[in-house]
């Protein structure tokens, strides 16, 4: 158990992302098996305890310490787990090899709702403070410590030294602890053979036009789709399983039960997922939204947000996998395929006739629709390629939107960035015109050079207003102010934030030193977004 | 003689009238006592000083040999009279030199602790145990959430993300009195022989716990003039808490920023301070040897200071002790600079 306890307490204090990598992959060469396949299950997601409730946590220790002192510690802390892990009254005399993650974990899945708080008791007794916050949040089912199930894959792929879509193909049909999965990536046996139905295709994916690309490829050689701006899936039924996948092979069928219901067919289809009808309206990624990431979805949601899928391509139609041919063949099939389906549930993708680039471009500023937000362009010729082939699809997103806000806020930045204010909160203009305040809109950490870090840094430093730990306050009114040109790909509605919007995938595009702070833009340009 | 006529506080510091004496003063005395060589225990400007010989060659070496007008060094265990009271200086075990007042007069004896722990540090005197009447009680860590882990066990974590991460500086923001000394001292005693690279404010004091015996093996100076950042990667820089922060920091190779305090103990202040790696290795008790103190001093009566001192009294009330905060202003919690 300490070297997963270790392990979480790192990974949640590790801001970088290759960083959590090489931390997972060298956990997962020095741990033994069942161990290492344990710690995957959770770190993904895949266990779950339900004998074992955050309510019966709180009954056990208010059994073994004063309520004022554990009053005091919690208002300390402010974490449940972790004030228990804390004021557990053995301390950390349970130091020493402690029990064993596989142990932990067999007993949790064994025990009945009624011996739980014994046999949890007993665990916590035998660990240390780090370990007894492992095992309450394992036991509890949130480990919070900023990993994906898509990095704790790519920690496989790098492990084996292989590509992360041979582990997305084989996921579904692995079981914790992974015994199989660890020996083929270690070279002691062969690929593990899923027995499972239904199991995920490796999606292939595109790269950006840029101005270098297409004056090279010839517009014969392609043809273009609006890039809708929805969720990518893959639906694979095969005999009685039928399951929706994300495009890192997540399994979401639970949460589109209407959509799922719809599927009477057997085969392999790669969509877009979209609010709406294909008959009727196409409803924004704000409406999507609400479908999304819900385990339980009533029956009033799914009639308020009916959802569709948009049919790109055909990867297997009843036995034949249909991935070696042509795009222009798996298109007949596809055309062929969806006629069959229900019309409110599946549509095909339309083509954007073109004959020159110029033209596409020009179709591309201009979309017909407000939820398109680019062009995707496919070879005819090629197969369907796991992966992101260079030169077969290419995605030619519509420009940004941009809008000019005020710096706000700087938070200091961690690891390489410990020293500089590199995150920035920045607001628009609200209230009366002769009396404008700022509100924040957003807050974006990227997008600008080493270089302007610097000069921005020291903006920050010489107009301190007001300090808040690692944040700044930074002088901004209509006279001082740092206005950055913000890039963000859309907006949606929001209640959490007092300006009522929320900017996705914000950047910071452009230093405007030139401009004047009482110039940057007003919240309502922005509402004019939402409403278009 | 009650407790009150013997210590009690008054905006400069704790006061004793029979002695005419204050200990650590917040504000210039005429005659003051000092337990130990932190900064907001230790202040220059009162006129006459008394404290252990180490801590005021710490004062001189922090404020300038003038940090008081005259200063008496106190010999550990040795009673002293002071006015019309007797102070004896004895080992606290908090940083070297650090001391406890007793504070004794009329059969009344009351202990000032000042700031103490009771663990092994191989870098000061250890902590000794007063009987009293009456002990004053320092209550940093006073929550029962912090339990210190051994601070070998800490010092092994840091060394292991070194051996894991070789192309990484890992930048350990220690206090620079006592912590810093410590962590240099228990890396050695780990076995870790190579340089270690320090901050310029700690070379002072990193000196001075050399001519006092605490050996600290090869410290180099983190400074480089035109290398290049990789010149950092794969060693230990021990600098103050707040150097982290300050542009100095930009000099290396990609930091996991580390920082040996009791505060990393609970995780959201690691991650309040952005720091990668906490060891969580403290100059004060943890709440098990706090409670294990008050009960060994025999004191029947506890005054709590600096702290959380809600939660000790709660405990002294529940362990039939008397209890009462003691309100001092001006100590700072540790390293929260």
């Amino acid at each position: 158990m300490r070297a997963f306890a270790e392990l979480l307490d790192r990974l949640v204090l590790t801001p970088s992302r290759n960083r959590k990598l090489q931390l997972m992959v060298d956990y997962f060469r020095a741990t033994p098996d069942p161990d290492r396949g344990l710690a995957l299950a959770a770190l993904i997601g895949d266990l779950d305890f339900p004998s074992v409730k955050p309510a019966i946590l709180r009954a056990m220790v208010s059994e073994r310490m004063d309520p004022v002192l554990f009053g005091y510690s919690y208002n300390f802390v402010g974490d449940l787990a972790e004030t228990i892990s804390l004021v557990w009254p053995t301390g950390n005399a349970g130091a020493g090899d402690g029990v064993p993650l596989a142990e932990v974990a067999r007993e949790l899945s064994q025990v009945s709702r009624s011996d739980a708080p014994a046999v949890v008791a007993a665990l916590l007794d035998q660990s240390t403070a780090s370990e007894r916050f492992a095992i309450i949040k394992l036991a509890t089912g949130e480990l919070r410590v900023g990993v994906s199930a898509r990095l704790a894959k790519q920690a496989l792929a790098d492990l084996g030294g292989i590509e992360i879509n041979e582990i997305e193909e084989l996921w579904h049909g692995l079981h914790a602890p992974y015994g199989d999965l660890f020996a083929w990536l270690e070279g002691r046996a062969d690929k593990p053979v899923p027995t499972a139905q239904a199991l995920f295709r490796p999606v292939m994916l595109s790269n950006p036009m840029t101005e270098a690309d297409y004056p090279r490829l010839d517009p014969k050689d392609y043809c273009a789709e609006w890039k809708w701006d929805g969720i990518r899936v893959q639906i694979v039924a095969s005999g009685d399983a039928r399951r929706l996948y994300s495009r890192t092979g997540d399994d979401n069928s639970g949460s589109f039960p209407d959509l799922m219901n719809a599927v009477h067919f057997n085969g392999v289809v790669d969509g877009e997922l979209l609010v709406g009808s294909p008959t009727g309206r196409t409803a924004t990624f704000s409406d999507l939204q609400q479908r999304l990431n819900r385990k339980s979805v009533s029956p009033k949601v799914q009639a308020q947000y009916p959802v569709f899928v948009r049919c790109y391509d055909i990867l297997q139609a009843g036995d034949e996998d249909l991935r070696p041919l042509a795009f222009v063949e798996r298109r007949k099939h596809l055309e062929a395929f969806v006629a069959a389906l229900d019309p409110d549930r599946f549509d095909v993708s339309r083509f954007v006739p073109f004959t020159s680039w110029e033209e596409l471009d020009e179709k591309r500023k201009r979309p017909p629709h407000p939820i398109i937000e680019g062009i995707m362009a496919k070879r005819w010729d090629t197969p369907y390629l796991p992966g992101r082939p260079k030169g077969p699809w290419f995605k030619w997103k519509r420009d940004p939107y941009t809008v000019d806000a005020v710096l706000m806020y700087a938070q200091r930045g961690s690891g390489r960035r410990a020293s500089y204010y590199s995150d920035y909160t920045f607001g628009v203009w609200t209230g009366p015109e002769d009396a404008p305040e700022l509100v924040p809109v957003g807050k974006a950490y990227f997008g600008f050079t080493d270089q302007e870090l610097k000069q921005i840094d020291k903006f920050v430093r010489d107009n301190t207003v007001e300090r808040f730990g690692p944040v700044r306050s930074v002088r901004a009114d209509t006279k001082t102010g740092l206005v950055f040109e913000v890039a963000f790909e859309g907006l949606n509605r929001s209640t959490r934030h007092r300006s009522g919007v929320a900017m996705r995938f914000p950047r910071i595009s452009r230093l405007r030193w030139d401009k004047p702070s009482a110039e940057a833009d007003r919240l309502e340009t922005l509402q004019s977004l939402l409403d278009a | 003689m009650r407790g009150h006529d013997l210590l009690h506080p008054r905006p400069e510091g704790l006061y004793c009238p029979p002695g005419d004496l204050y200990i650590d003063p917040v504000r210039p005395v005429p005659r003051a006592l000092i337990t130990h060589g932190h900064g907001d225990h230790a202040r220059p400007g009162n006129s006459a000083v008394m404290a252990t010989q180490q801590t005021l060659d710490i004062m001189a070496i922090r404020y300038g040999a003038d940090f008081a007008q005259t200063s008496q060094p106190a010999d550990w265990g040795v009673p002293q009279k002071v006015g019309d009271v007797t102070v004896t200086f004895h080992p606290a075990g908090h940083v070297l030199g650090s001391a406890q007042i007793a504070v004794e007069c009329g059969g009344l004896r009351i202990v000032a602790s000042g700031d103490y722990k009771r663990r092994h540090d191989p870098s000061c005197q250890p902590f000794e145990l007063v009987p009293c009447d009456i002990f004053i009680t320092e209550a940093t860590f006073a929550l029962p959430v912090f339990r210190h882990p051994d601070s070998k066990a800490e010092i092994a974590k840091l060394l292991r993300s070194v051996r894991q991460f070789p192309d990484r500086t890992h930048m350990v923001g220690a206090y620079a009195l006592g912590k810093a000394q410590r962590v240099i001292r228990e890396l050695r005693d780990a076995g870790y022989d190579e340089p270690i690279y320090i901050h310029g404010a700690l070379q002072k004091l990193c000196d001075y716990y050399e001519t006092q015996g605490v050996a600290l093996g090869a410290l180099l100076p983190a400074t480089l003039e035109k290398g290049s950042k990789k010149d950092f990667a794969g060693t230990v820089v021990v600098g103050t808490p707040s150097s982290f922060a300050d542009r100095w920091a930009r000099r290396f190779a990609d930091p996991v920023a580390a920082f040996a305090s009791g505060w990393m103990g609970v995780r959201q202040r690691a991650r309040q301070r952005g720091v990668e790696l906490p060891l969580i290795i403290s100059d004060h008790c943890d709440w098990d040897e706090l409670c294990v103190t008050i009960e060994e001093t025999g004191a029947g009566e506890i005054w709590v200071t600096h702290g959380r001192e809600e939660a000790l009294v709660r405990w002294c009330e529940l362990n039939g002790l008397r209890a009462q905060p003691l309100h001092l202003v001006g100590y700072e919690d540790e390293a929260e600079d």
